[in-house]
């Protein structure tokens, strides 16, 4: 967990240093989203008069530690190729959920109206996404004659399975339901802070903002990770990084999506593209 | 140890409260996120939310709208909080201070830390107000 959060803390800092710098900015210092982390422990926490208390704290927790949890999934595989067990692949997908729940759950207990606009945001958002993303998983399970286990995927083959045609459309869609499901643009209508001031993070404070930008921040190692060990083949810490760069670069080259354009985008072409590429994998392409 | 004023001091979000002012100051806010001055280099970025502040920065002249908002904000904030009088409007209401719709300077309505006088101020003094609060804070002034 620790390694996690270590790995996060420098993922977030390649964020900001990549942002900064198309921006052509310096950008922030090696250590900065520590010194966030750290002073958010350490300022007063703030509960809403009308909060549903129970819900709104416990909210970033389960966040965190299934964030944390997911790493540990995603993340063993990368160091010990024997480790893991068959299924493992879903274990993480359904994982992968949960954080996004948990910020459904927050953000519609705060009790404050632009945090639920940003909850409804989040589950229209999850409701175009994730069935892209499932998908596109399922064309690199159908490829490798149906193994279910991360480290078998990553074994079966030499070449990545981003290399072929069905592998490489999946690719490109698993990308973008990524950049989708960590909240970045042009998927951020749910933080969305020009207009609805970070949606359901509004009302969170000090340590139970930490716990949410902790969650964030691992959620930036283990989502690439998996994904680039699904389609990349055997992970190393290059491709997370290219693959990284690569979500920092979307993400700041694009206008933000509205939240029908998104449900539009990702149910009406990226969908069928999707099932596309299932058939190819099908046909064996 | 962890040093408390060190951590403090290193990450400062910012939450920008405007009350009716004449935009030159929230323009020249901006103009410090700018890559030419770039304060995002000493950990310093704007929130959209007053919850995630270290730091409420108090714009333009505080008229009789803003005077119960700008009290309610420094309620809700998590503390420690350091605020900003920006601007002459801010600190001492500039050339509005026979205006019909004033209330008091911003000092007068809640505790203020620092001020950056100006109309408005350039990036130069805004750099160098943060640098006194930041030494404030570390008890070094």
């Amino acid at each position: 967990m620790l390694f996690a959060l270590a790995a996060g803390i420098l993922a977030s800092w390649i964020e900001r240093k990549v942002t900064a710098r198309v921006q052509w900015r310096v950008g922030p210092p090696l250590l900065q989203p520590l010194y966030d982390i750290l002073k958010l422990f350490i300022k007063e926490n703030v509960i809403p008069e009308n909060a549903s208390t129970m819900t709104f704290v416990l909210a970033p927790v389960i966040s965190f530690a299934v964030a944390a949890l997911v790493a540990t999934f995603a993340g063993l595989p990368a160091f010990y190729p024997s480790s893991g067990f068959s299924g493992d692949i879903f274990v993480v997908m359904y994982l992968l959920m949960i954080p996004s729940l948990a910020l459904i759950m927050g953000g519609a207990a705060s009790a404050n109206p632009l945090a639920s606009l940003g909850s409804s945001r989040e589950m229209k958002l999850i409701l175009s996404y994730e069935l892209v993303f499932w998908i596109s998983i399922a064309v690199v399970i159908v490829k490798t004659g149906g193994t279910i286990s991360i480290a078998g995927i990553m074994s079966h083959t030499t070449a990545p399975q981003a290399l072929s045609p069905s592998g490489a459309i999946a690719f490109i869609l698993a990308l973008l339901s990524m950049q989708a499901k960590l909240g970045r643009v042009p998927f951020d209508v749910a933080e969305a802070e020009t207009e609805i001031t970070s949606g359901p993070y509004i009302e969170y404070s000090g340590p139970l903002l930490g716990f949410f930008k902790m969650s964030q921040y691992i959620l930036l190692v283990a989502l690439p990770l998996f994904v680039s060990e699904v389609f990349l083949g055997r992970a190393n810490v290059v491709k997370y990084v290219v693959l990284l760069v690569v979500i920092v670069l979307i993400e700041n080259t694009n206008p933000r999506l509205k939240i029908t354009q998104c449900l539009k985008l990702f149910w009406f072409i990226l969908s069928p593209l999707c099932i596309i590429a299932l058939i190819l994998a099908l046909a064996g392409l | 140890m962890i040093n408390r004023a060190k951590i403090l001091t290193r990450s400062i979000w910012v939450f920008h409260f405007a009350s009716a002012p004449c935009n030159n100051c929230d323009i020249e806010i901006l103009d410090v996120l700018t890559p030419r001055f770039d304060v995002e280099r000493f950990g310093i970025k704007l929130v959209a939310s007053i919850k995630h502040a270290d730091c409420l920065l108090v714009c333009g002249m505080i008229n009789r709208k803003g005077a119960p908002l700008l009290k309610k904000l420094y309620e809700m904030a998590p503390k420690p909080l350091a605020v900003v009088a920006f601007g002459s409007c801010a600190s001492s209401q500039g050339i509005f201070k026979d205006s019909y719709m004033r209330t008091l300077p911003a000092d007068e309505l809640i505790p203020v830390n620092a001020y950056i006088p100006g109309c408005p101020p350039r990036p130069e003094a805004i750099i160098d107000g943060v640098v006194k609060v930041i030494k404030k804070l570390k008890g070094e002034i």
